[in-house]
């Protein structure tokens, strides 16, 4: 009852791994996994006497970030943020702290919400370390293990104004974020992988007029299911202190997959003082207007664009599955598939239901097959079941779904057969099938299964239906 | 600056945990002594009016000193492993991190 | 004690190897024997790789007998600062903290020896980090001043020029900071330039304080100093601060001598330095005067705060640069109960007390609520020296100085007062603030048999200049007073 007088404030720091072929500083490959240790070079370890080199590429990813989400591009500069941490080779990380490249910008998400963005800045990420000991928990360990492969990769941090208000908000505002940052083509936007990492700063207030509270930073929220879990937690954390009297002390916690709640870290008396400086190896970045205009021409379309071409050519169509479709990139080919005349109803429900399971695939099927597949159930040719069964093997190996249909028997029955095969059954089923004249809905299934089986799946629901139906009279 | 910002004691002892270095409590002191000592020595710096006067972070100024996004080689991991003090399973070895959940 | 009279010249040995009047091999074996003769009292050397030198040597001889040109340092021994990275063979920084530790990489410095023919002998000496006016700071032991050795050689690279001065190498390469080439040079009566920053890649010297940081050669004569300047300078990708222009190779002139020059005497470099050093001074303005060159005093203000300046930027910078040492990756480790403590332990027990005063010292500057009125202001004045020198060298070609306000101190003199000690860099900090060329040339001694060093500064990319004037007081070694 209380919570209703609190309004939660949120803001997000996204941190987004660029797709460069390169880390941020050094020549070693940028590429997720691969054997513990194998992309690493003296600059990415921090040896001594090496020296960062800054990646052109990073630059321009970040700048397209920062256009996609409507910011000002400046010039900026690199700091160092000192703090010591056995992943960080240099015991120092190079960031960008009062000049980051991007500023000011903003975020509509398709509920029509805008919420600010602050910055979007370039940084470097750490390397790996993984708990020794049996039980893999923290305390237990003896001793952990160090992988630097992903030391030095390229990060653009994104920090959201607090002006997210719930927990669904938030998932609303990640899952366009994503969309946008995988549209840009900056990000492969793996949360599953690391390739998106969500920190949740929040705080209570009692009411929209009221000054922020003191705000907690939730880290390890590792997919958009557990951020909204992770915030809901620590909303009602946060409630239940201020009810019983209690004072909300800034601090990070840290979400807990097993037990869904937020736990504090170890409080570390320094963790404030960073003590930030220029870093001296790196000179300024003045991107200047030609190359940010580039930037902006050269930016694909974004998913409201896409998602406003979907509507306008599709015409009907669901918003939900509008943006799901956007979001795993395959409006493009629902887009060609309705430009083959190809029935959108059906492509957009095989594309959502069937396909996104396997999206790499989905994205590489050609237009044309895929088509003629959807117009094969249409027509009737192909049942639901076996459209979905043929769809598969599309994904699978490739082919025409003609062929495919053929290898797999899909033949379709010639009519004289099936009205055998139904006459038959309904001789068998004299009880039934008065029921199904009575108009018995219940029974139309019982036959349409009784027809499936007798032809092993060759027979079209629809047909058998319309069979039934002249039956009746 | 007046005494009041002058170094103490505890301000030492607080850089030391920041700098990973433990003094002992005669570190202590004769670090405060000298760094005090430095310290007062750069007062004449804040003698100088410099509201107005930009910093300067590198004695060249540059801009824009990229490379260009193609791959190189890597470090054979042999060779950096058995420099460390520690490692196994072709990682870095280091005694448990705190860093965790309590 | 007389050096190095007989001693061949680099561009002697370069030529004669060149021209097979002697080979490689036999001057690298005699340069290994002048290093076991000498280097027990001296200790310039914290590792002589004589193994690779031999057999580097015997490359360089059969390239000459094939007829191919091994470079313009062929067959040249050098000596190499210990903060220099080299393959396989131990870096120390003088610290116990590497613990012998081999870098699986070559600085940029090294390759382009090593393209232009030169041979690596051994590591030199060096205050811990490059941090101190005396190599006294060396966790191996001080090296000793070659002229009296009761005395330093200066710092921090105070091996390389003791090498160079005793004549167990023709050439050496230091790293600059605030002084830490041509402070020694002076102590030791020998050349010492500190290039602009930029004109020689840094990638490999292992950072003391990066923004003021520069590699550059030691010698016993200017010529020498311009061949090993032509090897090592360049353009290099791997250091984003080195400076992509075109830099031909350096030839001076010295036909002309000084004739034309604008030459400024800064008021404020002679303040408060021993009268024999005014003297010496006094004795090189005739000189000049004399080829030609148009002496003039003149006073660029902010050199005074310099100092102060530079006490809180280099500690700043080497307190981020020194947090990789932490026993994780490489080098020493302490154990500990957690890796937390273990890098406390390992640092502790690592760093010796000048390192970690330094630490401490950048570590405060930087901290929250201090960072304005320390490494802010010293920024501020750095913009401040910078606009000094442009308007003195609106009327000046070069400027003139003593590099150090005293010749080499006994050893043990200063150990115990820090702020003393950084006070003998008080003539050579202001050109790394600025980020200007400036040479140590030997002009003299002292009633003592010390020799005194003069400072040539120019602005930025003239050091073609520096090397010029330098060597035409060098010309004036017959005419002093030895
Ligand atoms: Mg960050
Ligand atoms: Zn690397």
């Amino acid at each position: 009852m209380t919570e209703e007088r609190y309004e939660p404030v949120i803001g997000l720091e996204v941190h987004c791994e660029l797709r460069t072929a390169t880390k941020l500083w050094c020549a070693c490959p940028n590429e997720f996994g691969g054997e513990p240790n194998t992309h690493i070079c003296p600059i990415c370890l921090g040896l001594p006497g090496t020296l960062p080199v800054l990646n052109r590429n990073a630059v321009e990813y970040a700048m397209r970030i920062g256009t996609a989400l409507n910011c000002e591009i400046k010039p900026s500069k690199f700091h160092r943020k000192n703090y010591f941490y056995p992943d960080m080779p240099k015991d120092f990380q190079i960031s960008q702290y009062d000049e980051p490249i991007n500023v000011q910008g903003y975020l509509d998400l398709p509920t029509g919400i805008r919420i600010g963005i602050e910055r979007a800045h370039i940084e470097e990420d750490t390397g790996k370390s993984s708990h020794l000991g049996k039980s893999g928990r923290i305390h237990a360990a003896y001793g952990a293990l160090v992988d630097y492969n992903r030391a030095g990769v390229p990060l653009v941090e994104i920090v959201s104004a607090p002006d997210i208000r719930s927990s669904e908000q938030a998932k609303d505002y990640v899952s366009e974020l994503r969309a946008v940052l995988v549209a840009t083509g900056a990000t492969d936007g793996r949360m599953e992988e690391g390739s998106l990492r969500v920190d949740a700063n929040v705080s209570v207030r009692k009411g929209p007029d009221a000054p922020f509270g003191t705000r907690c930073e939730i880290k390890n929220v590792n997919s958009l299911r557990s951020l909204v879990r992770a915030i809901e937690y620590e909303i009602k954390r946060q409630i239940e202190v201020l009810e019983d009297g209690g004072r909300i002390i800034q601090q990070t916690r840290h979400f807990n997959e097993d037990t869904l709640s937020t736990v504090a870290l170890r409080s570390k008396e320094e963790a404030q003082d960073y003590r930030y400086f220029p870093e001296p190896d790196l000179p300024p970045i003045s991107p200047g207007e030609a190359w940010i205009n580039k930037v902006k021409e050269e930016l694909p379309p974004l998913p409201p664009q896409r998602r406003a071409k979907v509507k306008e050519i599709f015409g009907t169509g669901d918003d939900g599955q509008i943006i799901t479709l956007v979001e795993q990139d395959l409006d493009g080919l629902f887009l060609g598939v309705l430009s083959h005349g190809a029935d959108g109803e059906i492509a957009i429900r095989r594309l959502l239901n069937e396909a996104a399971s396997q999206i790499e695939a989905a994205r590489k099927l050609d237009v044309k097959d895929f088509a003629a597949l959807i117009g094969m159930e249409k027509s009737g040719k192909l049942s639901a079941t076996q459209c979905k069964a043929v769809l598969a093997e599309m994904l699978e190996s490739g082919g025409s779904p003609l062929q495919i249909a053929a290898s797999l028997g899909f033949e379709g029955m010639k009519s004289n057969e099936l009205e055998e095969v139904i006459t038959q059954i309904i001789n068998d089923n004299p009880d039934a099938f008065e029921r199904f004249k009575a108009g018995d809905e219940k029974v139309t299934q019982f036959f349409v299964g009784q027809v499936m089986k007798a032809t092993k799946g060759k027979a079209n629901g629809k047909s058998v239906i319309e069979f039934l139906e002249t039956k009746k009279s | 600056m007046n005494n009041e910002n002058l170094i103490t004691e505890k301000d030492v002892a607080h850089v030391a945990v920041l700098a990973r270095l433990h003094l002992s409590e005669k570190e202590i002191t004769d670090f405060t002594v000298q760094l005090r000592s430095i310290l007062e020595h750069g007062r004449d710096i804040t003698a100088l009016d410099l509201a107005d006067i930009p910093p300067t972070s590198g004695p060249i100024p540059l801009e824009n000193v990229f490379r260009e996004d193609v791959k190189g080689g890597c470090v054979d991991k042999s060779e950096v492993l058995s420099e460390a003090p520690g490692h196994q399973e072709g990682q870095f070895l280091v005694p448990p991190l705190l860093d965790g959940s309590e | 004690m007389k050096l190095s009279e007989q001693l061949l010249s680099a561009k002697e040995i370069a030529v004669g190897i060149k021209n097979k009047t002697f080979s490689a091999t036999e001057i690298v074996s005699d340069t290994l024997g002048r290093i076991e003769k000498l280097d027990g009292d001296i200790h310039a050397f914290l590792n002589v790789t004589g193994d690779q030198a031999l057999l580097r040597a015997k490359e360089i001889d059969e390239m000459v007998s094939k007829g191919e040109d091994p470079g313009i340092l062929a067959g040249v021994p050098i000596g190499i600062k210990d903060n220099i990275c080299t393959r396989k063979v131990a870096t120390t920084c003088g610290s116990k903290i590497l613990n012998e530790w081999k870098p699986p990489y070559d600085a940029t410095v090294i390759e382009k020896l090593r393209s232009q023919g030169a041979i690596v002998v051994g590591k030199t000496n060096m205050d811990e980090f490059a941090m101190g006016s005396s190599t006294e700071h060396s966790a191996f032991g001080p090296t000793k001043n070659p002229h009296n050795i009761k005395c330093v050689p200066g710092g921090s690279s105070g091996g390389s020029a003791a090498a160079v001065a005793s004549g167990m190498v023709p050439l050496a390469l230091g790293s600059d900071t605030g002084g830490s080439i041509r402070q020694p040079a002076a102590f030791c009566g020998v050349v010492g330039l500190k290039p602009t920053y930029g004109l020689v890649s840094r990638y490999g010297l292992v950072a003391f304080a990066s923004s003021l940081d520069q590699i550059g050669p030691f010698s016993r004569d200017v010529d020498d100093s311009v061949l090993l300047a032509n090897a090592i300078m360049g353009h290099d990708p791997l250091d984003s601060t080195s400076l992509d222009i075109d830099t031909p190779p350096i030839k001076i002139n010295s036909d002309g001598g000084v004739r034309g020059l604008r030459i400024g005497l800064v008021s404020e470099f002679l303040e408060g330095i021993s009268p024999e050093i005014s003297e010496a001074i006094e004795r090189a303005c005739k000189y000049l005067d004399a080829g030609g060159g148009q002496v003039e005093s003149c006073s660029v203000p902010s050199v005074k705060q310099s100092l102060s300046a530079y006490y809180l930027i280099a500690p700043a910078e080497a307190s981020s640069n020194l947090a990789r040492f932490d026993g994780v990756r490489f080098g020493m480790r302490v154990d500990g109960k957690n890796a937390e403590e273990m890098m406390v332990n390992t640092r502790t027990a690592g760093f010796g007390d000048e390192v970690k005063r330094r630490i401490m010292l950048g570590t405060y500057a930087l901290s929250a609520g201090y960072y304005d009125a320390y490494y802010g202001s010293a920024q501020k004045l750095r913009t401040l020296v910078i606009r000094d020198f442009e308007s003195v060298y609106q009327k000046f070609d070069v400027l003139l100085s003593p590099t150090t306000p005293t010749t080499a101190f006994e050893i043990g003199a200063k150990i115990d007062d820090p702020l003393t000690m950084y006070l003998s860099d008080v003539c050579t900090i202001p050109t790394n603030l600025a980020g200007h060329p400036a040479i140590s040339v030997p002009f003299g001694y002292d009633s003592k048999g010390l020799p005194i060093g003069l400072q040539v500064l120019a602005p930025a990319l003239k050091d073609d200049l520096t090397l010029k004037v330098a060597s035409y007081l060098e010309s004036a070694r017959e005419n002093a007073n030895d």
